[in-house]
Formats: structure tokens, sequence, C-alpha cells
């Protein structure tokens, strides 16, 4: 065991964690500022994929295909808020989670009727493909740092956006008392389409930078999903910051767990019993860790007191 | 005379028989939605395509959606025997569908033919004589792979497949034939998607080869990330991560891969021919093996009801044991746990103008049957 496979690991780590949280963010913002739970938001992620397979295999700029990714599932977004989801803010959340699980439902059967049954081709552009070599000689894909770089910055970006500017300041507000920013005057279901839509667009984005490394395929986004509602218990809901560092945690833990537990176990364990083992209970970690910080801090790690 | 009245008699009876209970009906668990639909649409097409053909009235065919899901595919089983009656139940995909569902059905004497997995479990020990397997033991192509590994020298491999029944199957065939040393052995997560960690330790393990057994997207996603890695060993893999339907969406990154089938569109039989024209024809792509399987499938119920009425179920199983039918994959026969004994041939990535597809450069395996068929006492 190297020093640069732990660290090479450390990286890949860091590069999940970075795509849950771009999924993860919309997905507590959604439901900090509406109190919504929206399992629909996978689909989302998966709109942004089809649509900058299908801008690439058109284009061949994969420019171009990430901004049809964030424009598919923004516009996505915000007409699935504006005809479905906005009858269900009043509702209790299993109502909700009927509605947006039709909602996966007929995303994923529109997309099966559009684009087929089968994967799409989306890859790596060939500017960003190969590895690189890092100080320490790690070889690490380009394409993957990139991920990090442009995850980090999305990160900064919506921390200042929320922290700084008045559209942050009406969210803010938006979460700690809807009906008083209503009665100031602000335009509380544009604020709400904004949010979904804002929302939509990261897990559209996260869709289409994941989609080149993997396969742009029907239900891609339901597994993800399941991980970035791990992300926003452990992170605390409706916390940005509490996404980033839980969408880390969870990253850090799945991808350490699922190399160093199975090599724990070959130590008392013969090797294909160890794999089997080790790669069994490395699935369950995330989970494991979920407990773990809801019995020390039952609202996230930085969740309010609700 | 004596035998034109039995005729006779027959006719009426059977033209009687017809009336009373109509037809046979076949019940297909498939996946058709989520991850793994590709795989189901293949075999569902293929399928369709080989009962279409024959145009027979007296043939019901009702398909359901297993979603991939065990339970889904337990629920849709009970339905499909109890209150829809079914004769035949084929269609299943994954092991762990086929073992929560297979042991169940045939037990209520219900036929039930495997279209593509095909658990060790079912093989050996718990074989049954209401269950055949039409298109391999889960460990058959995994065991040619190995083969070749030997044949083509290479003597470090780093092996790797999801944690489920085929993932396991898929190692131990491997192994049983491969004769060098492992460098590594990994069981990853069925349906991951991201093989960052684990080619991380392939790059570190000093390997000079990969196996991998991933089918479907995951394939897609381990090989677009494998290429993108600059770790630049030798790889092979059984066809399911090198089929028809999955090659577009991976792209150049597969070229050259050597992998193992026991089906390939350029087998020259007459009856491939016909079938990879038809299927182009019907639906405007070419067939994958789990199309090929698909229809083999059908083709060998088709054959078996020829022979014998479903109902008389000794008749039927001596039809099917039989296995008079045009395979694909040209001579075809079943050893005595209900599962073929075949070539199983090594074949490469090609491309052919802009598609991609695979053509066969070696017989891996002559007449190969499975491991388990001697523990099978049917």
């Amino acid at each position: 065991m190297s020093l640069i496979l732990i660290l090479e690991q450390v990286l890949n780590g860091l590069q999940f964690g970075v795509m849950l949280f771009l999924m993860a963010a919309g997905l507590t913002l959604v439901f900090g500022v509406m109190g919504l739970i929206n399992l629909a938001h996978g689909a989302l992620y998966m709109v942004g994929a089809f649509a900058a397979a299908a801008v690439a295999g058109w284009t061949g700029s994969f420019v171009l295909a990430l901004m049809a990714s964030l424009a598919a599932a923004a516009a996505a977004g915000a007409l699935v808020e504006v005809t479905v989801i906005r009858r269900l803010y009043d509702r209790d959340h299993l109502d909700q989670v009927l509605a947006t699980f039709a909602l996966i439902l007929i995303f994923s059967e529109g997309t099966r009727w559009l684009f087929g049954s089968f994967p799409l081709f989306l890859d790596v552009p060939s500017y960003l493909s190969g590895p690189v070599m890092l100080p320490g000689g790690i070889q690490y894909p380009l394409y993957r740092l990139a991920i990090i770089v442009i995850g980090l910055v999305v990160g900064a970006g919506l921390f200042w956006l929320i922290a700084r500017t008045r559209i942050g300041v009406q969210i803010r507000a938006g979460e700690a008392d809807r009906e008083m920013i209503a009665a100031l005057g602000v335009d509380i279901s544009k604020l709400y389409t904004l949010v979904f839509a804002l929302g939509a667009a990261l897990a559209g984005l996260a869709g289409a930078l994941v989609g080149a490394i993997q396969s742009v395929q029907v239900g891609m986004g339901e597994p993800v999903l399941i991980l970035a509602f791990v992300v926003i218990v452990i992170g605390g809901i409706g916390s940005i910051k509490g996404a980033l560092v839980g969408a880390l945690l969870v990253g850090l833990t799945d991808t350490l767990g699922g190399v160093f537990l199975p090599r724990l176990f070959s130590i008392v364990m013969e090797p294909a019993a160890a794999a089997s083992v080790g790669a069994s209970l490395a699935s369950m970690l995330i989970y494991i860790l979920m407990a773990a910080v809801l019995l020390v801090r039952p609202s996230g790690l930085f969740g309010g007191s609700a | 005379m004596k035998i034109l009245k039995s005729l006779a008699v027959a006719t009426a009876v059977s033209t009687l028989a017809l009336a009373a209970h109509a037809e046979t009906k076949i019940g297909m668990i498939t996946t058709l939605s989520g991850g793994g639909a590709g795989l189901g649409v293949d075999v569902r097409d293929g399928f369709m395509l080989a009962i279409e053909a024959a145009g027979r009235d007296d043939v019901e065919v009702v398909i359901e959606d297993d979603q991939r899901k065990p339970e889904s595919a337990v629920q849709i089983a009970d339905r499909m025997i109890q209150s829809e009656k079914v004769d035949i139940m084929t269609g299943i995909i994954w092991s762990n569908l086929a073992m929560a569902v297979v042991p169940a059905a045939t037990a209520q004497g219900v036929f039930y033919l495997s279209p593509n997995a095909g658990p060790s479990a079912l093989a050996g020990k718990r074989c049954h004589k209401n269950y055949f397997n039409v298109a391999w033991q889960n460990d058959n192509l995994h065991e040619a792979a190995g083969a070749y590994a030997n044949d083509a020298g290479l003597k470090n491999s780093f092996i790797l497949a999801p944690n489920y029944p085929a993932g396991k199957d898929a190692l131990t065939g491997y192994k049983r034939m491969y004769g060098g040393e492992l460098a590594g052995e990994i069981y990853t997560k069925l349906g991951q998607t991201d093989y960052a960690a684990e080619i991380a330790q392939i790059r570190a393990s000093g390997a000079d080869s990969v196996y991998f057994f991933l089918p479907g997207g995951m394939g897609i996603s381990f090989l677009k990330q494998y290429a993108d890695s600059g770790v630049d060993l030798p790889v092979v893999g059984p066809a399911f991560s090198f089929d028809q339907g999955i090659l577009q969406a991976v792209g150049a990154a597969a070229l050259g891969i050597k992998n193992t089938s026991q089906w390939n569109k350029d087998i020259d039989n007459a009856a491939n021919v016909a079938f990879v024209a038809d299927f182009q024809a019907k639906y405007g792509r070419l067939p994958s093996l789990y199309a090929s399987q698909g229809f083999d499938t059908a083709n060998l119920i088709l054959s078996a009801l020829d022979k014998a009425d479903v109902s008389d179920q000794d008749a039927f199983r001596a039809a099917l044991e039989a296995a008079e039918f045009d395979s694909v994959r040209g001579d075809f026969k079943f050893g005595n746990n209900h599962h073929p004994v075949q070539n199983i041939y090594v074949r490469e990535v090609i491309q052919e103008g802009d598609v991609f597809t695979n053509k066969i450069i070696a017989t891996g395996l002559t007449n190969h049957a499975d491991a388990y068929a001697s523990e099978c006492n049917m």
C-alpha cells in the first residue's frame, strides 16, 4: 500500500464528493427553502446528461454540451415547478413523495421514448482526456481534476450567491419564514421557481459532467439521488455548507472504505472471501456514517434546531 | 385404416382441446426499464421476432417489466402463475432475480427457459427437470476467457466483478481455467458507475492484464474511465461488456479488446444469417447476443410445441431436451443438467464504417459443458 495509491484514492473521493455536492446543493435548497422532498431531482440529473449527449452529438462541442445541460435541466425544473411542484408546497410530505415519484416515472419513460433504451455516447473532450502527472508522481485523469475544480468553483459561487446577494438574502429569509417575506413584498412564487430551476441546473450540470465518464442512460439519476439524500441528512437539511461537508465526507468514506476494507479483511481471511465481505461492508459504510452522525447530532452537522 | 381412424380421433380431440383452453401461454419477465433495460429489450425483441415469424395464433406471450428488482420479479411471477396460468416462463436477465423466481416457478409445475441468467446454484445440486437454460451457465464465457488468457501468455491478471451471484460465478469461472497469478481480485457494487478507486488499485497492483465482468452500463463506465486513466494494460472480458447494445456508447475505447461469446453475428449458418438480416430489418439495429439468446429460446419452445402439447409435461420436456431447432449458434444440444454444451468463441472489437461491432478470431472452448453438471441428479 503505497502513499501514491492512498493520495490517488483521496483525490477520487474528493471528485466523487464534489459531484455529490452539485446534486445535494439543489436538493437541500429546495428542501430548506420550500420544505419540499423532491424525489425527481435524479430525473433532472438524467435530463442534463441526455441534453449534453444530444448536443455533443450534433455539434461536437463539449462546452456547448455543458451549457445545454444547464439550460435543459433548468428549463425542465422550472416547467415542473410551475405545473406540478407549486401545488405541493402546502401538502404533507407523503403527497410530495408520491407526486415526485410519479415525475421520475414520467421523466424516465419520456426520455426512453425520445432517445430509446440504449445508452448514449458522451465522451470526454480531447483537451481534457488522458492522465496528467501531479507533483509527487501521481498519475491522475485530467478530466477528474477538472470536475473537482468545476465543483469547487460552483460551490464558491453558490456561497457568494447565498451570502452576498439580494436573491441570497431572500432565499435565506424564505427559509426562515416564508409568510413574513411574502408580506414584505417579495414575489415568493417567482423566488421558488428560481430556486427550483437553480437546483435543477446544478443537478443537470452534475449529470453532464459525470455522463462523460459513465454511461448516459435512463435511470442513471436514482442511485445518485439516494446518496444525495444521505448527504443532506448528514450535512443538515437546508444548509449549503452542510451539503458541501456532507458530500465530501460521503465521497471520501465511500471511496476509501471500498478500497481499504477488503484489504483489512484480507489480513484475517482468504482473498476471495475478504473481497466479498469487504465489498459488502463497504457499501454499508456511508449509511453507518449517517447513523453515527444522527446519533450525535440529530439534525445533521450544520442543521438548525428544526 | 385403424391408423387413419385414430388420426381422425386425435385431430378431433386436439381441435376440441384447442377450443377449450385455446393456447399455450408464455410469461416473460424481463428488465425493460431502468439501468439494465437494453438487455431486456434485446431479449424481448429477439424472442418476439421468432414468435411473430412462426405466425402461430395458439401461442400467447405476456410480457412484464421487472425493473431489475427481485421483489417485483417475484410478484409478477406469482401473478403469472396463479392468475394468468402461464405454462412456460422465460425472460429474466439477472441472476439474483432468477434465483428469486425460478425455483418457486418450477416447483409449481411451470417450465422455465432462461434466455440469459445461468446461476451456478441452478446448474448443480438445485437443477430441476422443468428448468432449461438456453444461453449458458454463468461461468462458461469466463472460463473461455481464462483459457484465452493462458493462450495469450497473460500471467498476472487483475480481476473484478460486481458483488452478486453472476459476479461470483464470473470470477470463479475465470480462475477455473486461468493458470497464472492474480494481481488482485475485487468485487464492486452492483450498479456501480464510478471505477476510479478500482482503476487506481489496478495501476498500483503491477498486473499485466485486466479481466472484468461488468454487464450493461457498468461496463461502459468502466471502459471509458479506464481508457482515460492512462493505465495501458490489455483488457479481456466476456461478451457482456462488448456487446452490440453498448459498444456505440463506449466508442473507440473498446477497439481491439478480446472478449468471449457463444454467439456472434458472423457465425456462418443459414439460421444466423437470416436472423441478423430479419432483426435489422425489423428493429433497425444490429442484434446483440442477448437478442440471439431470446431468439433461440423462442425457437426452442416453438420446436417443442410442434412435437407435444405443453399440458403433456413429460412429452414436452422430452421435446425440449431433444432441442431440434435451428440455433443461430449452429449445432445446439443440452447436457444432462439442461444447460447448453457449446462452442465459445473469442471475438475482437472492430469498427465497420462508423459502427463498432465484433468479429470472431478464434474458438476458445469446443463443445464445452459447465462444471456443475455432475452435481445434478435429475
